[in-house]
C-alpha cells in the first residue's frame, strides 16, 4: 500500500553536492481531529526518516503531525564515491518502509 | 397504552441529550489542544538548553500568506560552510498555534555540503513559525516568518 518516490540523480562528478528529493505516501493523521460523533481520531504518523549512504547516516529527520500528508523531505549531500542510498521511514502502529537508489560517481 | 406516550418523551429527551453532549465535545477538548507562546518557548528552550539564541544565517521560505494550512511548502537553508571542523549539526522548525510547538528536526553533517531542506507543513492558525540551526561550535541561530494562514489545518471533522 504504502510506496516512496525516490528522486536521486544516476551519475555525478566526484565531489559534487546533489539533492535527493524523497515521498513518501502516508495519511500522516494528527490524532487532533475528531469524528463527527466526537471520537478522537487515533495518531498515525511517520515519527523518523533516515537516510543511509553505503551504510553510513548521511541525513535523519524527526517528524511531528506538524508535518503535512505524503511527507515530502528533500536534502543535499557530497558525493565521492559510487554506492547505494537507503532510506527508512519508521512511523506508529508499526509502520517501517524502506526504499533505495543507486548512484555512479565518476 | 398509557405507557407508551412517556416513554417516547424519555427517549427523545435521551436523544436530544446525547446529541447536545455529543456536539459539545469537540469544543471543549479542541480549545485545550492549543500551543502556546510559552510553550514555544519551552519546546526551544528543550533544544538549545538556554543558550543564546542570535538572529541570521538561517533563511526559512514559507509563503507569508498561505491559502491551505493542510501542506505548506518550507524551505529552510543555512548560511553557513559545511566543513568538517565547523558546519551545521542541526535544523528544527517550530510553530506558536499548532497543537504542537515541534514541526520537524533534521540533523546533518559535514557530508551534506549544503545546509539546506526542505519539506511540507501543517498550520492550523496564522502564527510565527521559527527555524533554529545548532552549528558544530556549539552557538544557535535562527530566523522567523510570520505566516497567514486562510483555511486552517488539523481543526476539520472526519466524515
Amino acid at each position: 500500500m504504502a510506496s516512496a518516490l525516490i528522486n536521486v540523480p544516476p551519475k555525478a562528478k566526484r565531489g559534487d553536492i546533489i539533492e535527493i528529493k524523497t515521498l513518501m505516501s502516508h495519511i500522516m493523521e494528527t490524532g487532533y481531529r475528531h469524528t463527527a460523533a466526537g471520537e478522537v481520531v487515533p495518531r498515525d504518523i511517520i515519527t523518523s526518516f533516515t537516510c543511509r549512504f553505503n551504510g553510513n547516516e548521511i541525513f535523519r529527520a524527526d517528524l511531528f503531525p506538524a508535518i503535512a500528508a505524503n511527507p515530502f523531505i528533500t536534502f543535499f549531500t557530497t558525493v565521492t564515491e559510487s554506492g547505494k542510498f537507503e532510506f527508512e521511514w519508521i512511523g506508529d502502529s508499526g509502520f517501517s518502509e524502506t526504499a533505495s537508489a543507486s548512484i555512479s560517481v565518476e | 397504552m398509557r405507557r407508551q406516550p412517556n416513554s417516547t418523551r424519555r427517549q427523545f429527551l435521551g436523544l436530544a441529550g446525547g446529541a447536545a453532549v455529543a456536539g459539545a465535545i469537540p469544543i471543549v477538548t479542541v480549545r485545550p489542544a492549543e500551543a502556546t507562546p510559552a510553550m514555544l518557548a519551552s519546546a526551544i528552550r528543550n533544544v538549545t538548553g538556554g543558550a543564546t539564541v542570535k538572529t541570521g544565517k538561517v533563511k526559512l521560505d514559507v509563503p507569508p500568506l498561505v491559502e491551505n494550512g493542510n501542506t505548506v511548502p518550507m524551505t529552510v537553508t543555512v548560511a553557513h560552510p559545511m566543513a568538517p571542523e565547523d558546519h551545521v549539526k542541526s535544523i528544527h522548525v517550530f510553530n506558536e498555534k499548532n497543537p504542537q510547538p515541534n514541526i520537524a528536526n533534521f540533523y546533518l553533517g559535514p557530508h551534506n555540503g549544503r545546509a539546506q531542506v526542505s519539506t511540507r507543513i501543517r498550520l492550523a492558525d496564522s502564527q510565527k513559525v521559527v527555524a533554529i540551526a545548532k552549528l558544530s561550535d556549539g552557538s544557535f541561530w535562527s530566523a522567523s516568518v510570520d505566516v497567514v494562514v486562510t483555511l486552517a489545518a488539523c481543526t476539520e471533522e472526519v466524515i
